[in-house]
């Protein structure tokens, strides 16, 4: 237990989330009979997940920000069927499409972050007049039809990394992606540790270090197997990778940039970002229009896969990606939350989806059952809360560097009447 | 003393030794207050003093059983146990901050939580009918149907007042009445407690206004530190402003300050004509054409009460992030300078320092070190990255200056006890590296100890050369801090008075009236 207990930082509900979503794949495996660690299978849950993962990745800086984004699954469909007619009435390589739809993305999102950051309507009526509108938009344009993506189009929401190299049996990018994730992994935390001696701030010790690397590694190499052994032809799949990078990209932002700074400092106190120079309008604006950015290439990867556009595509998309946001810990009220969190979070609805899938649950069943998942998963974190503990998802978001803090309430020294009297009326 | 020199008149209400503890503090300790029938009472004491604590108590908001002594009301003991019960007695209050909907009209306003119902539903004619003859007693000529929020502040005082002229008041209590009104708002309004006066209700008011208080009140019961110390009969005993300040701020200094001896330079900072508008309510000023200037190594302090404008013309120098700005100039070294936006004043060499720390101060979900960075990212930023490890080094260096007591700089800002939390907002701001740092109650709800220390910082920045400006409530705490003071009474600046002339008295003097002495 001490071990544990030092293993992950002193508390080992630290890491409950992960926990959680190794628990679950753990019973899937079990009760499926072993059909859920199957190359094909995870090939298969990432394939069909990672939009809802992009639009996780949009929506939790939405909501840190203190908004909503409830217009997702509209734009997404908006954008898919745009660049589906683009490609077929204009004729545009698939690389200028992605371009156009990007593009019609940003449009749509500097209209919704118009609207919310300078003429402060609140994002949820905005988004809600935005899922209608593109939902619309989408159903007028494309005349309520299915409109077809040519192969090379396809390839981004259902290609694979290629086959290249001597034959080893396995995929050889896959195998080269993982390796680098390896690498990755143990120099950013030997930096991490080297600098944080530097400063003179404690460190765990080796033997923690070590067992916590493994750990981490030996759920990547296992990944890399099970996605380069794949049946012939497949291996890590495109959107899988778009994700991973955004991941990168997003993370980085949120915890270590001026700009995520001041998207925490927004949601967290409004005025007193303002009164610390923080330009608050501004930041809204951006947040809104990258969830829109973020919804197009989502629309686009699920025309990719799904080979056409058509008028019903990403309905309820922004209740899944809003679902995995909260579940990966963010707060309602702003200024909490991790990107890697809302991963965490959509991939255990991902998992929880798949496992029943595969266990022969339908889907009114699957349905109470998600729900519940995500109620006893926030009640869980508000409870910690009121209880004055710090939230396991606080604590587990604290480790990958976001700002995921939880305030115990703890009475503050009040010394002048007046203080105490305020209170108490 | 002449003190309830006649036992003949009737007497509406008697407090015998109200004592009321909070958790650590005793806000009200042996307090008594004698009203007699038909009478206005004014209540005076500095900000903090228990004078709303008293009305609270008067009027069932604590409870009975939550503070000691008697409430002989009407010749009988009583105990409200909440405000509906001292309500039915006929006492109502009438707080600083309004009470009304504005969605609501004048009449549903006036009824509200007492409609007039026939067969449980309401009878709007009869209600309308009703507000019509109540609005012609206090004086307001306006279709009842009216939404509050269509009519100017002065004019809502009037609603309330009748409002609480519909529940058959017999003792109305007014907190601050006129804090909010103009000049001929707020006579109109005396004019109509004289008014109710004569028409048999008693009134207690409680107000910073000295002089409206000396032109209306009958008798004045002083509180200072919640005791009460003094009750005058204005005609009997030849009351005046003076006179009433000498007892609100009879006390000895108290507080300790670090030695500090001024090494003063010449005027950098300087504003002109500066006039702001209320951010919401059209034609109201919150600064009006307030003029001061600040030198190098030199602590300025701004004397005023609360509502008086001191805040709303720091926040609007700095960065316009208060108010509609009208009219004005600020001049750093001579040269005038724009800030439209608080990252420009940021830029001008401006910090400053909230009142409010909890709500505008702090990002409560935050840590020490995002905090201490936070109003200078650029500083400790390559490109758009945030350094960590300098963020982390910065944060330190500023827990060990200004001796932040704390387990580390990782810990979050809101498990920080007050004090704490006061220097690390102290340490975002030294790091913006300011020229003036205005810094709004900065003591405000921290511990004596912690208190010195903050001094001490303060007399640090100046040394260094910087100009500060301190507000604050508690004069003891301007006196001894600064070397010059405004003081500053209804959005304008009344007068300016060095260290060895300010006194409490010349201060209180100057912060309640539009005297000009300077």
């Amino acid at each position: 237990m001490n071990a544990l207990k030092k293993l992950f930082g002193g508390n080992t509900r630290q890491f409950g989330m992960i926990f959680a979503l190794v628990a679950l794949v753990v019973f899937f495996q079990i009760f499926t009979e072993g059909r859920t660690l199957t190359p094909g299978n995870v090939i298969n849950l990432f394939n069909g997940n990672s939009y809802i993962l992009i639009l996780a990745i949009g929506m939790v800086l939405v909501i840190i920000a203190g908004h909503i984004d409830l217009s997702v699954g509209s734009v997404a469909a908006f954008v898919g069927i745009a660049v589906a007619l683009a490609i077929r009435d204009w004729n545009l390589p698939w690389y200028a499409a992605v371009l156009f739809g990007l593009l019609l993305g940003a449009l749509i999102g500097a209209w919704q972050g118009y609207w919310t950051a300078y003429v402060g309507i609140p994002a949820f009526i905005v988004t809600l007049a935005g899922m209608l509108l593109f939902r619309g938009f989408n159903q007028f344009v494309g005349k309520s039809n299915t409109i077809p993506v040519p192969a090379d189009f396809q390839y981004l929401g259902s290609g694979y990394l290629p086959e290249i190299g001597p034959s080893t049996g396995f995929n050889n990018l896959t195998v080269l992606l993982g390796l680098l994730a390896v690498a990755f992994v143990i120099t950013g935390e030997l930096r991490a540790r080297r600098t944080a001696k530097a400063l003179g701030a404690e460190v765990p010790e080796t033997w923690v270090m070590i067992t916590k690397l493994v750990l981490i590694n030996g759920a990547i190499l296992y990944a890399t197997y099970l996605f380069a052994t794949g049946r012939t032809g497949t291996s890590f799949p495109i959107p899988g990778l778009i994700l991973a990078v955004l991941v990168l990209i997003y993370g980085f932002i949120s915890a270590k940039t001026v700009v995520g700074r001041h998207i925490y400092a927004v949601g967290g106190n409004r005025h007193a970002a303002e009164l610390s120079g923080v330009q608050s309008k501004k930041v809204n604006f951006l947040v809104m229009m990258n969830m829109s950015i973020l919804a197009g290439l989502a629309g686009m990867i699920f025309v990719g896969r799904s080979t056409a556009s058509g008028p019903f595509d990403g309905v309820g998309w922004e209740l899944d990606a809003i679902a995995a946001v909260f579940i990966g810990g963010a707060a309602v009220t702003g200024g909490v939350g991790t990107v890697i969190g809302s991963i965490v979070g959509g991939l255990v609805m991902a998992v929880l989806n798949n496992g029943l899938q595969l266990l022969g649950v339908g889907a009114d069943l699957t349905q109470i059952i998600k729900g519940l998942v995500l109620l006893a998963a926030v009640a869980f974190d508000v409870y910690n809360k009121t209880q004055g503990k710090k939230s396991i998802i606080g604590l587990l978001m604290k480790n990958f560097g976001g700002s995921g803090n939880n305030v115990p309430t703890k009475p503050d020294e009040t010394t002048s009447t007046k203080e105490v009297i305020s209170k108490e009326a | 003393m002449a003190t309830l020199e006649t036992q003949s008149e009737p007497v509406i209400l008697e407090m015998q030794s109200i004592t009321k503890e909070f958790p650590g503090v005793k806000a009200l300790s042996n307090v008594s207050l004698r009203v007699k029938a038909g009478e206005i009472h004014a209540i005076c004491g500095e900000n903090g003093a228990g004078k709303s604590t008293l009305m609270k108590v008067l009027s069932g908001v604590y409870p009975f059983g939550s503070y000691s002594g008697d409430i002989v009301y009407q010749a009988e003991v009583q105990q409200f146990k909440d405000i509906r019960a001292s309500e039915a007695a006929g006492i109502v209050i009438i707080h600083q901050e309004l009470a009304l909907i504005p969605e609501l009209s004048i009449t549903e306003n006036i009824f509200l939580g007492n409609e007039p119902t026939r067969r449980g539903v309401i009878d709007w004619a009869e209600a309308r009918r009703r507000s019509l003859e109540l609005l012609a007693r206090v004086g307001l000529r306006e279709d009842p149907d009216t939404p509050i929020k269509e009519i100017g502040v002065g004019k809502q005082q009037l609603v309330e007042i009748a409002k609480a002229l519909n529940k058959s008041v017999k003792l109305l209590i007014l907190d601050e009445p006129t804090a909010a009104l103009n000049e001929s708002d707020s006579q109109h309004l005396l004019d109509l407690i004289l008014g109710l006066k004569g028409k048999g209700v008693t009134s207690i008011i409680i107000s910073h206004k000295l002089n409206e208080i000396e032109q209306i009140a009958d008798e004045i019961t002083i509180i200072r530190d919640g005791k009460s110390i003094e009750t005058l009969n204005v005609k009997a005993d030849g009351v005046d402003e003076d006179r009433i300040i000498k007892g609100m701020v009879g006390r000895t200094l108290e507080s300790r300050f670090p030695d500090h001896a001024p090494t003063i330079g010449d005027v950098f900072f300087e504003v002109k004509d500066w006039t702001v508008g209320h951010p919401q309510v059209q034609d109201r000023l919150v600064c009006k054409g307030s003029n001061f200037h600040v030198r190098r190594g030199e602590i300025v302090g701004f004397a005023g009460l609360m509502g008086a404008g001191r805040t709303e013309l720091a926040r609007s120098v700095f960065g316009h992030s208060y108010g509609r700005f009208i009219s004005g100039h600020v001049y750093v070294d001579g040269k005038e300078v724009h800030m439209r936006s608080v990252r420009q004043a940021i830029d001008a060499g401006l910090g400053y320092v909230t009142e409010d720390r909890k709500t505008l101060g702090l990002n409560l979900l935050d840590d020490i070190k995002t905090t201490t960075v936070s109003a200078n990212l650029r500083k400790i930023s390559r490109g758009i990255v945030v350094d960590a490890n300098k963020e982390y080094a910065v944060a330190e260096d500023y827990r060990k200056s200004l001796r932040t007591k704390t387990p580390s700089v990782n810990e979050g800002v809101a498990k920080l006890s007050g004090g704490n939390q006061q220097k690390v907002v102290l340490a975002k701001w030294m790091f913006t590296d300011p020229e003036l740092l205005i810094l709004d109650e900065p003591t405000r709800g921290i511990d004596v100890g912690a208190k010195y220390e903050i001094y001490g910082i303060i007399q640090q920045l100046a040394n260094q050369g910087k100009g500060v400006i301190v507000i604050s409530s508690e004069l003891p705490e301007l006196l001894g801090l600064s070397d010059r003071i405004y003081t500053i009474f209804e959005g304008a600046i009344t007068g300016v008075l060095n260290k060895n002339e300010a006194s409490q008295e010349s201060l209180m003097k100057l912060m309640t009236s539009s005297r000009k002495t300077a």
